[in-house]
């Protein structure tokens, strides 16, 4: 009885000591690609900022200014001014498109004349 | 183990043939025998303690060994924290109130020089030279062959200069990592942001501090890494205050004068939507203040709309008209006597031009009239006067949350009588900010609240505490209309925006003391629409000068009114207010109280 206690305690030692290895290294693992995908969310951050400040840098008040004016002739823009203000009962809309007749059935006077002759 | 016997036979049979008593023998041996047990246990004993006693000193050994580690090694984030690159997002961003970015981050490189490292100072030199040519060789090379060790050479280099340096390839030319400010607007809203520069530099990181403006001001909250991912909002409105700038350049080139500054403001929130001080700078390339010259206004740092604290004269009126009317002195339509000179002691007053022997309140302010302000300010009393200018924040520095802010401590009479309160009523005596002035028209504009000028973004109105009745608000705004429909601010109609509003002509003061005589400070303080106030816009001109109709004019009503009109009809319509018309005056009815 006694033997048997001690070669399960022994094995249960080894047992315990196998899951501890595995458990160690598997941490480690993880704690590998949590650096690496720490370091990939920093740089991502950077990136981020980096294009944040180029699309403020690209959307400064100076250079569409200036893109306003270069392209005026295509279009056409003006500073903002009270008279450019309207009303919505101002606005053309584009005119409906006439109804398309894809498969026209001939209506006929002659027949409602004969019907209505026949109903008399 | 062999067993010494108690009883060994041959010791007892000499013993009784000696006669002896063999059970001494016996007792002998027993005694002998717990002796060797005595000895053998203690043995034991010793021994456990002895393994007790290395036992402990392994353990304690460790824990020493380790306390010894943590105490010597380099301390290190722990692995498993929250994720987040420490170096970006040093310091918060500014954004505009649609979020829009005013300043952020921008990762850089400084170049540094290990000198006991360089294998070819002249050659490193010579190539530096050529990639910054402001460098001065003679002096770098003599630094690079001295006896110094280590030195800056820039602080921030773009990456075709990084690649440059590095293409030199010599082991002592060495980068370090920064984390710079970057205004991508340029200078727009220069004088709010104010500027960054570096604090404490390694060769790894550097601190970025603020060096004045909104960056100084909020220093410690935007460099709280807690902030890094919350920007901080401001009032303004980027698109309202790139083309404020534009007009108000405009408008300065035109009246010919040496600076100019603007303040929008909402009147019920208090929240600057733009402040324009001209000439400006590039906060990215902050100019260095002045070390020298009489005149701090010369320097494009010097914010005007905060800290050019001059007499903004006529603008003034209208509050000494507010009064009279809040304490029931007069009404708009009670008749003043305007018989000029207005003498006092040795001092006279005297209008710009002579409108006749006597006007009512109204008229005093259409036309402008020092002799009947200060007759106005004879009534209310040089107490009253200083204290209602106290309720609406003229008497000490403005809250608005910029550093320079604190600069601009109003210029007070040391002793306020009765002739000050007089020269006071029509600005003249004292002397204040621009921005001091938007608050005191958002007063009369909002019906008679205080507000405080705010750089922050705010929620709701701010609902102050109360300077004066609505119905003295509502009156004196009636005229502020009437000044421009009929009065000396007849160029600042602009159709579909009921502009109401004072113009203010001063001279400017000599640095000497005195005052010039060709040199003056022209104001326009406006509100708009006036029937519904909703924003003030002061526009000061500062030396301004322009020919119209053959003549030299300086008054405000020919150069500040105009530029502000401009102003109005290129801002209001990018504040979302379409234009109106105005809700016609209701003759014959008249409120009596409220």
């Amino acid at each position: 009885m006694k033997s048997l206690l001690y070669a399960i305690t022994a094995l249960a030692v080894f047992g315990l000591a196998f899951w501890a290895y595995r458990e160690n290294y598997a941490t480690q693992q993880v704690l590998k690609e949590t650096r690496a995908l720490q370091r990939e969310i920093g740089a991502a951050q950077v990136r981020i900022s980096v294009l944040r400040a180029e699309w403020a840098y690209l959307n400064r008040p100076d250079r569409l200014l200036e893109l306003a004016e270069l392209n005026f002739e295509r279009l056409g823009l003006l500073p903002l001014r009270p008279d450019q203000f309207g009303r919505v009962d101002e606005v053309t809309y584009p005119v409906q498109p006439a109804l398309q007749i894809s498969e026209g059935v001939d209506v006929s006077g002659l027949n409602a004349r004969r019907t209505e002759e026949a109903s008399q | 183990m062999i067993r010494k016997p108690l009883r060994p036979l041959a010791r007892v049979l000499d013993a009784r043939s000696k006669g002896e008593n063999p059970d001494a023998i016996e007792k002998e041996n027993i005694r002998q025998r717990h002796d060797d047990m005595q000895v053998k246990s203690r043995q034991r004993a010793e021994g456990r303690l002895l393994v007790l006693g290395v036992f402990f000193l392994c353990a304690y050994a460790a824990v020493a060994g380790r306390m010894g580690v943590m105490a010597t090694s380099e301390p290190r984030e722990p692995v498993a924290s929250i994720a987040g690159s420490s170096i970006a997002m040093q310091r918060a961003d500014i954004v505009d109130r649609q979020g829009r970015i005013l300043a952020t981050n921008f990762e850089t490189h400084s170049l540094y020089v290990q000198t006991q490292q360089l294998i070819d100072p002249q050659n490193a030199v010579d190539r530096l030279v050529e990639i910054f040519p402001d460098l001065d060789h003679a002096e770098l090379l003599a630094k690079f062959t001295g006896a110094r060790k280590f030195l800056w050479i820039k602080k921030k280099i773009s990456p075709e200069q990084k690649q440059a340096v590095h293409d030199i390839g010599d082991p002592g030319l060495l980068f370090g990592p920064r984390e710079m400010r970057l205004y991508p607007n340029g200078s727009v809203a220069a004088h709010v942001l104010g500027g960054a520069s570096f604090g404490k530099e390694g060769v790894s990181a550097a601190e970025v501090i603020g060096v004045a403006g909104v960056e100084k001001q909020f220093d410690d909250y935007l460099r709280d890494p807690a902030n890094g991912s919350k920007p901080l909002a401001l009032s303004l409105d980027l698109t309202v205050q790139a083309a404020a700038e534009r007009v108000l350049d405009g408008g300065m080139k035109l009246m010919n004068a040496k600076g100019a500054t603007s303040i929008l403001m909402d009147v019920h929130t208090g929240e600057v939507i733009s402040v324009v001080s001209l000439p400006d700078f590039d906060p990215n390339e902050r100019p260095a203040p002045p070390t020298s010259g009489f005149d701090p206004s010369v320097s494009p740092l010097f914010n005007r709309a905060v800290q050019g604290v001059y007499e903004l004269g006529s603008t003034f009126k209208i509050f000494t008209a507010a009064q009279a009317m809040d304490l029931g002195l007069v009404t708009p339509d009670t008749i003043i006597d305007t018989r000029g000179p207005l003498r006092w002691g040795k001092f006279s007053i005297k209008d710009y031009r002579n409108y006749g022997n006597e006007m009512s309140v109204t008229k005093i302010i259409v036309k402008s009239s020092n002799i009947g302000t200060a007759r106005l300010a004879q009534q209310i009393g040089a107490e009253r006067q200083r204290d209602f200018l106290g309720e609406l924040g003229m008497l000490e520095e403005t809250p608005f949350e910029i550093v320079e802010a604190q600069g601009g401590k109003p210029l007070l009479p040391a002793n306020w009588s009765e002739l000050s309160a007089m020269t006071i009523s029509y600005g003249h005596g004292i002397s204040t900010t621009p921005m001091h002035l938007a608050a005191g028209y958002a007063a009369v504009a909002n019906g008679g609240r205080y507000v405080s000028p705010t750089i922050l973004k705010q929620d709701g109105p701010q609902l102050g505490r109360r300077i004066m009745s609505e119905h003295s608000a509502e009156a004196a705004r009636s005229m502020l209309r009437h000044v421009v429909t009929e009065g000396t601010a007849s160029f600042a109609r602009v159709p579909g925006y009921q502009v109401g509003g004072k113009t203010g002509t001063a001279d400017k003061p000599r640095p000497l003391g005195g005052y010039y005589e060709d040199k003056v400070i022209a104001t326009f303080a406006s509100i708009f629409p006036a029937h519904d106030p909703k924003y003030v816009l002061v526009v000061t001109l500062d030396e301004p000068s322009v020919s119209a109709h053959g003549e030299e004019r300086r008054t405000a009503g020919w150069t500040a009114v105009p530029v502000a009109a401009e102003m109005i009809g290129r801002l209001a319509p990018l504040l979302g207010l379409r234009p109106q018309v105005e809700p016609a005056e209701v003759t014959g009815i008249t409120l009596t109280s409220n």
